[in-house]
C-alpha cells in the first residue's frame, strides 16, 4: 500500500521542530510500525538527503518499554493493550495520511525528532519504588512470606508496567499518575513492601510533581491507551496510600 | 490554598469541595421543588433559611467559601495542567480514549459560574439588599403575605429568555456532574466493590437533580402563561 507520512522532525531538545512530509509506495500490511519507518529510513539513507528519522525502540516485543509514538492522535496508535512495535501496517488503509508525533510532555523533552527522554520515570522510581533488603546472608526467603492470592495478582498486575509513558501522553494534562500508582502499588500490597511505604509514596508524589507532571482528573484516557492494562484502580489505591501516609506525617 | 501543596492533596480539597456543593444542591434542590408542589410550604422553609442565624451567618459563609475554593482552586489545577504540555500536538483524538465530559470539566464549570453570577444578582442580591441594607427580616410583601413564592415564580412568569438560560446552564451543570461526582470518589481512593453503585447513583444524580431545576423554571413558566 502507499502511504502519506507526516512525521515531527527536531534536531534536538534547543531546536524548533516541524512536520515533514513523507511517501512510501511499498508498505506491506504485516510489516510492524517500527518495520515501516526502517524502510523510511532506509530510503533516506540511501538517498543521503537528509538524516534518518530517530525514534525509541529496543525489543520489538511489546516488553521493554522504549518504544512510544503518537500515532494519529492515539498514544502507541489505534489498537489497544499493545505497543507501537506490535502495530501493524494492517490496521492502515491504502492511501492513508498517518501524523506521527512524539509523546509530548515537558517532563519528556525532545532528544531528536520522536525519540523523547522519558529518564523523569526512572527518578520517580529512584525516589521510593524499591524496598530495601538487608543482604547480610539472614535474609527471610520471599516466598516464605504467605500472600493472599488477590493481592498478589493484582501486585503482578501493577507491576507488568513497562513505563513507556503512554499514560502521559494520552492524558490530556500530561499526568503520571498511572505509572507512579503502579509503581506505588507492586509494593503496597505486599507485605514487604509496608515497611518503606509510607515514605515512598510520599516521595514517590513528590518527586512525580518536581518533574512538572500535570493532575490527574479521572478522564481514563491513560487506562484505555495503557498497552499493559493497568487499571485506574491503581490510581485510587495511591490516592488512599498518600492520604494515610499524609496523616501519619 | 498555597498551603496545598501536593497534586493529590490539591485534587482532594477539590474532591472535597465539590462533595460538598453536591451537598448543597440536593438541599437547595428539595427546597425548590416544594415551590411546585407548596408555595405555603416553599415560603416557610424560605423565611427559616432566610432568618435562622446558623443559616445565615455560619453555613452560608462556610458555602460561600466552598463555591469560591472549587473553581480557584479548579482554575490552578487547570493551569498545572496545562503547563505540563506547552508544546500540544498536532493531532490528538480525546474521543478514541475519554469522555467529552471528562476532559472539559473547564468548559461545564465556567458555563455554571457564569450561571452563577445570575443566580446570585436575581435572588441573593436581593435578599441580601432586603434583609441587611433595609432592614426587613419580616419576608412579607406589602399585603403582608409571604414574598418568597411570588419572587421566585416572577423570575420566570414571561421570562422566557431567562428559562432558557437556566435550562442551558443546567445542562452544563449536568455535564459537569456527571463526571466530576463520580470522579470525586476516586479521588477520595474509593475503588472497591461500592464503586459500581457509586457510579450508578452518581450519574442518576447527575441528571435528576440538574434536570430537576430545569423543570421548576419551566413549570413557573408555563404555570404562568
Amino acid at each position: 500500500m502507499k502511504l502519506n507520512l507526516k512525521i515531527w522532525r527536531q534536531e534536538d531538545a534547543k531546536t524548533k521542530g516541524e512536520f515533514k512530509n513523507y511517501q512510501l509506495d511499498e508498505v506491506h500490511g504485516d510489516m510492524s510500525f517500527l518495520e515501516m519507518l526502517d524502510v523510511l529510513n532506509n530510503e533516506l539513507i540511501e538517498n543521503g538527503k537528509e538524516e534518518p528519522i530517530e525514534f525509541d525502540h529496543d525489543c520489538r516485543e511489546g516488553i521493554c518499554g522504549m518504544c512510544s509514538l503518537q500515532i494519529n492522535g492515539e498514544a502507541h496508535g489505534p489498537d489497544r493493550g499493545i505497543t507501537t512495535c506490535q502495530l501493524h501496517m494492517r490496521k492502515f488503509k491504502d492511501g492513508d495520511t498517518i501524523v506521527i508525533e512524539p509523546f509530548r510532555a515537558n517532563a519528556f523533552p525532545v532528544v531528536k525528532d520522536l525519540a523523547v527522554d522519558r529518564s523523569a520515570f526512572d527518578r520517580i522510581q529512584q525516589a521510593g519504588g524499591f524496598i530495601s533488603v538487608n543482604t547480610s546472608g539472614n535474609t527471610q526467603d520471599a516466598n516464605s512470606i504467605p500472600i493472599e492470592k488477590e493481592n498478589a495478582d493484582l501486585a503482578f498486575n501493577a507491576a507488568t508496567c513497562i513505563g513507556c509513558g503512554a499514560c502521559v501522553a494520552a492524558c490530556k494534562n500530561a499526568s503520571a499518575m498511572l505509572f507512579t500508582s503502579a509503581k506505588v502499588s507492586q509494593y503496597a500490597l505486599l507485605p514487604q513492601g509496608e515497611i518503606e511505604a509510607t515514605d515512598r509514596v510520599l516521595n514517590m508524589v513528590a518527586q512525580m510533581d518536581k518533574e512538572g507532571f500535570g493532575n490527574c482528573t479521572n478522564t481514563g484516557a491513560c487506562e484505555v491507551e495503557c498497552p499493559k492494562g493497568i487499571s485506574l484502580e491503581n490510581i485510587a489505591r495511591l490516592n488512599r496510600e498518600y492520604l494515610a501516609a499524609s496523616l501519619k506525617g | 490554598m498555597g498551603g496545598i501543596k501536593s497534586s493529590i492533596a490539591r485534587k482532594v480539597a477539590m474532591a472535597l469541595s465539590g462533595l460538598f456543593l453536591v451537598l448543597f444542591l440536593a438541599q437547595h434542590f428539595t427546597i425548590n421543588f416544594t415551590s411546585v408542589v407548596s408555595p405555603d410550604t416553599f415560603n416557610e422553609i424560605s423565611q427559616f433559611m432566610g432568618t435562622n442565624f446558623l443559616v445565615q451567618a455560619v453555613l452560608q459563609p462556610i458555602l460561600i467559601f466552598g463555591v469560591i475554593f472549587h473553581f480557584v482552586m479548579g482554575f490552578i489545577l487547570e493551569a498545572r495542567n496545562r503547563s505540563a504540555r506547552s508544546i500540544g500536538y498536532a493531532k490528538f483524538d480525546g474521543n478514541a480514549n475519554s469522555p467529552w465530559v471528562s476532559r472539559n470539566m473547564l468548559i461545564s464549570g465556567i458555563v455554571v459560574l457564569a450561571f452563577l453570577g445570575l443566580h446570585f444578582y436575581d435572588f441573593w442580591v436581593h435578599e441580601m439588599q432586603v434583609k441587611y441594607l433595609q432592614g426587613d427580616m419580616s419576608g412579607l410583601n406589602e399585603a403582608g403575605e409571604f414574598r418568597y413564592y411570588e419572587e421566585t415564580v416572577a423570575k420566570f412568569a414571561g421570562q422566557p429568555i431567562r428559562v432558557a438560560i437556566y435550562v442551558f446552564s443546567f445542562i452544563f451543570l449536568m455535564l459537569h456532574l456527571l463526571h466530576g461526582f463520580a470522579s470525586s470518589f476516586q479521588t477520595m481512593g474509593v475503588n472497591n466493590k461500592y464503586s459500581k453503585g457509586i457510579r450508578t447513583f452518581t450519574k442518576a444524580f447527575a441528571i435528576v437533580i440538574p434536570m430537576g431545576f430545569v423543570f421548576i423554571a419551566i413549570f413557573h413558566y408555563l404555570n404562568n402563561l
